[in-house]
C-alpha cells in the first residue's frame, strides 16, 4: 500500500536502489507490433537469452508503442551505463540471434541510433530535435503493465502534489494559466472547462475520459492507452479532485481490446496500492474510475452523444446549452477531456504551467501528437510542439513521399477537416492557423495523398464515411450529406454539370450553418477544402470527363499501344482475364468485361498500356 | 407460416443454449439491477457486448430476454442495437473477413481489395454467405496504418494486402 506521500517516495527510492539490469532489450508491443508480427519474436528473443545464459545481465520490456510503425515489429537495445543505443527495425525471427549477438557491443557503448525527439520535462532540446514528447514521455519506454514502471518515471507524483500541497481551486488555476486546450478536436480550454464544473454546487459530479477515437487514420489515444495507461488514470484522479468529483469514466472502443486490457491491469494495481480509492494519500479524496465500452458510433466523440451512450441510450447529440460541466451524465455536473488531453495534466502539475507555456504557440501552448499515414515513408505517430510547420512533419520526419512520386495534398483533421496544397507546407500549425486556412487540427490525423489519389473521390469518401456515422436526428446532417453525396456521385461518374458545383457549395454552406452538432457542421470540411484548392480536378471531371488520376473507374478505359511485344504479363495477372492475344504479338483488352482494377496497367513494364 | 415458425424457432438460441444463457443470466445478475428503469438502462451496452461475444449475434429472442432482464421495452433494446454498429442482429459466418476502411487504407488501395472480395465470394458487403461461411464487411480503423490496406479475418491481420493476395486469403479459411 502507498498511503501517503512518504510511503511513495521510500518505495521509489527502493525501486531505484533495486538491483538492475544495465542492458535493456525494448520490444514494441502495442496493437501495430504485434499485427506486424512482435509476438513470435518476442518468444524467440526470450529463447535465444535463455540459451545465452543472459537472463541476469539482460531485462527485456515489453513495452507499447514507440511511434515509429513503419520499423514494426523493432527490438530496441539501451544500455543505461554507456548511454546507448541501438534500434532494429522490421525485425524477422531469423534475425534474433545476431542481434542478441549484439548486445555485448551496445554495452560496451557501442553503436548509437539517432532518435528524432527529445522530453522537455527532463533534458534540453540541445540538438535542435523536431519531436518533443510530453503525451508519449513513456510510450515505447516502459513496461505498461508494471506499475513500478510508471512510479520510477514520476509516475503519481503529480497526483501526490495536488492532493498534499494544493487546493482544488489551485489546480483548476494551474491547469488554466498553462493555456492547455482540448486535444480531441474542438481546442476549448481545458481549464476553462473545469472551472465551470469546480463552480457547481458540491455533490456528485463526474470525470469522463473520451477514450472512443473514431477518427479513421488516427490512433495516438490507443497508443497512449496501451504505452502509458497509468498517466491517464492519474490525470483523471487529479481533474476529479479539481472539479469536485469522486467518479471517474473512461468510455473506450470495444474495438481496442489491447488497451482495455492494460487498463483493466493499471486500474487494478491502482486501486491494490491506495492510488484510487479511498482516502488516496490521506488526505481524505476518494476517487474510483470505472469502464465503459462504446460499441462503434463516430458521434460518440460529441460530449453530448458520448454521456447518452454511457447512459444505455442511442448516442445522439443534444442541445448545448446546457453544457456538460453543468448538467451532463445522469443530469450531474460532468467533464469529458480525451486521452491526449489527459496525458499531458501530469508534466503540467509536475513542471508548472509556465514550463508548459515555453512550449509549442501563444495561443495553443505545448504538442501535439500526430498520426503519420498515407502515402508517407515513415507511417507512425510524432509529437511536436503546436507551431511546427507541415514540411517538417512530412518530409524531415515523415521522409516524404513513398515511391518517389509528387505530393499532393496533406488531410488534416479527419472527416472535418480538410485537403490542402502544397502552397501550405510551410504553415505552422496550431489550433487557429488550421482553421484559417481551412482544414482543422481535429484529433491529429494526418494523411498524405499523391499524384495518384483524386480529390473529388477522396471528398465523396470523407462523405461517405459521415454518412455512415450520421446518427439521423437532425435533417441537414442526414438528408444534406445524403444529397451531396449523390451530387459527388454524379461528378465521379461524368453526369455533372457546372450547375452541381453551385449546389454543392450552397447545400455546403447550409449544413454547416444549421446541423445540430460539431459531426454536421463540419462534415462539408472535405469538400469545401478540395474545391477551394483542386478546383481545376472537380473541372476535369465535369467539362473533360476525365479523372487526372486514373481512380474514378468510370471515367477511364485501359487500351494496349504498339509499344506491346506480347510479354503476355498483362493476360496472366488479369482478374477477370478479358486480356488476348498470343506469344509476341500485340494484346488487346475486351472493354466489356474489364473492371478497369488496373492491374495490367502496373504490371505493364514497357508502358504499353494507356490510361485515359 | 411454416417458414415464418422455423425461422422464429432457429433464432431461439436462449432454449437451444442452456449454458450461455445461463453464463448471461449470471452476467446481467452481478449487476446492480434495480427498479429504476434509467439506471438499468446505463447496464445494456455492456449487457449486449456480453450477449453477442457468447452468442455471436443478437437476434429478437436475445433482446428480448435482455430487456425483461433489464426491466425495459424491447424498442429501447431494438434501437440501441440499430444504432451501434458493433451489433448485429442477423447470424455472421464462421470466417468474418473485414476490410478495413479507414483514410490510410483507403488511399492504398482498399476499395480495390474489397471490390476483388465482392467478386471472389459474390457477396455484397454487409452479407453473409449462404452457407454461412464468410461474411464480409468493412472495419473502422484498427490503427495498423503501416500495414495498409490491412484485412481483418477473424482476429488475424493481413497487411500490405494486394488485389493478388486476396485469392489466397479466402483460400487460407478452411
Amino acid at each position: 500500500m502507498i498511503d501517503n506521500v512518504k510511503t511513495l517516495n521510500q518505495q521509489v527510492e527502493a525501486l531505484k536502489q533495486e538491483g538492475f539490469a544495465a542492458t535493456k532489450v525494448l520490444v514494441s508491443m502495442g496493437t501495430c507490433g504485434i499485427a506486424a508480427g512482435a509476438t513470435p519474436i518476442l518468444e524467440e528473443l526470450k529463447k535465444n537469452i535463455a540459451e545465452n545464459q543472459l537472463e541476469n545481465a539482460v531485462e527485456i520490456v515489453e513495452t507499447g508503442c514507440v511511434g515509429q510503425c513503419y520499423a514494426e515489429p523493432s527490438i530496441e537495445i539501451c544500455n543505461t551505463e554507456s548511454n546507448s543505443s541501438i534500434t532494429y527495425s522490421n525485425v524477422k525471427e531469423r534475425d534474433v540471434s545476431m542481434i542478441v549477438s549484439h548486445l555485448a557491443d551496445v554495452a560496451a557503448g557501442l553503436g548509437t541510433a539517432e532518435k528524432t525527439w527529445y522530453y522537455p520535462e527532463i533534458e534540453k532540446n540541445d540538438d535542435n530535435k523536431i519531436q518533443a514528447r510530453i503525451v508519449l514521455r513513456n510510450s515505447g519506454r516502459i513496461d505498461p503493465e508494471k506499475l513500478e514502471d510508471y512510479l520510477k518515471n514520476d509516475g503519481y507524483q503529480a497526483l501526490a502534489k495536488v492532493l498534499t500541497e494544493m487546493t482544488s481551486e489551485d489546480v483548476v488555476k494551474e491547469i488554466t494559466e498553462s493555456g492547455l486546450r482540448g486535444r480531441g478536436g474542438g481546442g476549448f480550454p481545458t481549464g476553462m472547462k473545469w472551472s465551470f464544473a469546480a463552480s457547481q454546487p458540491a455533490g456528485q459530479k463526474y470525470m469522463i475520459c473520451n477514450a472512443d477515437e473514431g477518427d479513421p487514420g488516427a490512433f495516438m489515444d490507443r497508443a497512449v492507452l496501451e504505452g502509458d495507461p497509468h498517466s491517464v488514470l492519474e490525470a483523471m484522479a487529479i481533474g476529479g479532485y479539481a472539479i469536485g468529483a469522486d467518479t471517474g469514466i473512461i468510455y473506450i472502443r470495444a474495438e481496442y481490446p489491447l488497451a482495455i486490457k492494460r487498463l483493466k491491469i493499471a486500474i487494478k494495481q491502482a486501486e491494490d496500492k491506495g492510488l484510487l480509492g479511498k482516502n488516496i494519500f490521506e488526505s481524505g479524496f476518494d476517487f474510483k474510475i470505472e469502464l465503459k465500452y462504446g460499441a462503434g458510433a463516430f458521434v460518440c466523440g460529441e460530449e453530448t452523444a458520448l454521456i447518452h451512450s454511457i447512459e444505455g441510450k442511442r448516442g445522439e447529440p443534444t442541445f448545448k446549452p446546457p453544457f456538460p460541466a453543468v448538467s451532463g451524465l445522469w443530469g450531474k455536473p460532468t467533464i469529458v477531456n480525451n486521452v491526449e488531453t489527459y496525458a499531458n495534466i501530469p508534466a503540467i502539475i509536475r513542471a508548472g504551467a509556465k514550463w508548459f507555456r515555453s512550449i509549442g504557440t501563444e495561443k495553443s501552448p505545448g504538442t501535439k501528437v500526430f498520426a503519420l499515414a498515407g502515402k508517407i515513408k515513415n507511417v507512425g505517430l510524432v509529437e511536436v510542439p503546436m507551431g511546427t510547420s507541415l514540411r517538417d512533419i512530412i518530409y524531415n520526419l515523415g521522409g516524404g513521399i513513398r515511391d518517389g512520386k509528387e505530393f499532393k495534398a496533406v488531410q488534416t483533421g479527419g472527416p472535418s477537416g480538410g485537403c490542402l496544397k502544397s502552397d501550405r507546407l510551410e504553415t505552422g500549425i496550431d489550433y487557429e492557423s488550421l482553421v484559417a486556412i481551412g482544414s482543422m487540427m481535429g484529433s491529429g490525423g494526418m494523411i498524405v495523398m499523391d499524384e495518384d489519389d483524386c480529390m473529388v473521390n477522396i471528398a465523396k469518401f470523407f462523405l461517405d464515411f459521415t454518412l455512415d456515422e450520421s446518427c439521423g436526428k437532425c435533417t441537414p446532417c442526414r438528408i444534406g450529406n445524403t444529397r451531396m453525396h449523390e451530387m459527388l456521385e454524379l461528378i465521379c461518374e461524368g453526369k455533372a454539370t457546372m450547375d452541381t458545383i453551385t449546389k454543392l457549395k450552397n447545400l455546403a454552406a447550409a449544413i454547416k450553418d444549421t446541423a445540430l452538432c460539431g459531426l454536421g457542421q463540419t462534415s462539408p470540411n472535405p469538400v469545401l477544402s478540395t474545391l477551394a484548392n483542386f478546383e481545376d480536378e472537380y473541372k476535369a471531371h465535369i467539362l473533360d470527363k476525365t479523372c487526372l488520376a486514373g481512380v474514378c473507374t468510370k471515367l477511364i478505359t485501359y487500351t494496349i499501344n504498339d509499344k506491346c511485344v506480347g510479354c503476355t504479363l498483362c493476360a496472366r495477372n488479369c482478374p477477370v482475364s478479358c486480356i488476348a492475344g498470343e506469344r509476341k504479338e500485340l494484346h488487346v483488352i475486351d472493354q466489356k468485361e474489364c473492371i478497369k482494377c488496373g492491374v495490367c496497367y502496373q504490371a505493364c513494364k514497357f508502358h504499353a498500356i494507356d490510361r485515359t | 407460416m411454416s417458414c415464418c415458425d422455423c425461422k422464429a424457432k432457429k433464432n431461439d438460441l436462449i432454449t437451444e443454449f442452456p449454458e450461455k444463457t445461463k453464463q448471461l443470466t449470471a452476467f446481467i445478475d452481478a449487476l446492480e439491477i434495480g427498479i429504476d428503469r434509467d439506471k438499468n438502462r446505463g447496464f445494456l451496452i455492456e449487457s449486449l457486448h456480453e450477449a453477442q461475444s457468447l452468442f455471436g449475434y443478437l437476434p429478437r429472442a436475445i433482446q428480448q430476454f435482455v430487456a425483461d432482464k433489464l426491466k425495459l421495452h424491447l424498442s429501447e433494446v431494438y434501437g440501441v442495437i440499430s444504432f451501434y454498429s458493433y451489433f448485429t442482429d442477423t447470424p455472421v459466418g464462421k470466417y468474418k473477413i473485414n476490410i478495413c476502411t479507414g483514410t490510410a487504407c483507403f488511399v492504398r488501395g482498399a476499395d480495390s481489395i474489397l471490390q476483388e472480395f465482392k467478386r471472389l465470394l459474390v457477396l455484397e458487403e454487409g452479407e453473409t454467405s449462404v452457407d454461412e461461411k464468410f461474411s464480409l464487411g468493412g472495419l473502422r480503423c484498427v490503427g495498423a496504418c503501416s500495414l495498409a490496406p490491412v484485412v481483418m479475418v477473424n482476429e488475424k491481420v493481413y497487411g500490405k494486402v494486394t488485389t493478388k493476395m486476396v485469392a489466397e486469403i479466402i483460400s487460407e479459411c478452411h
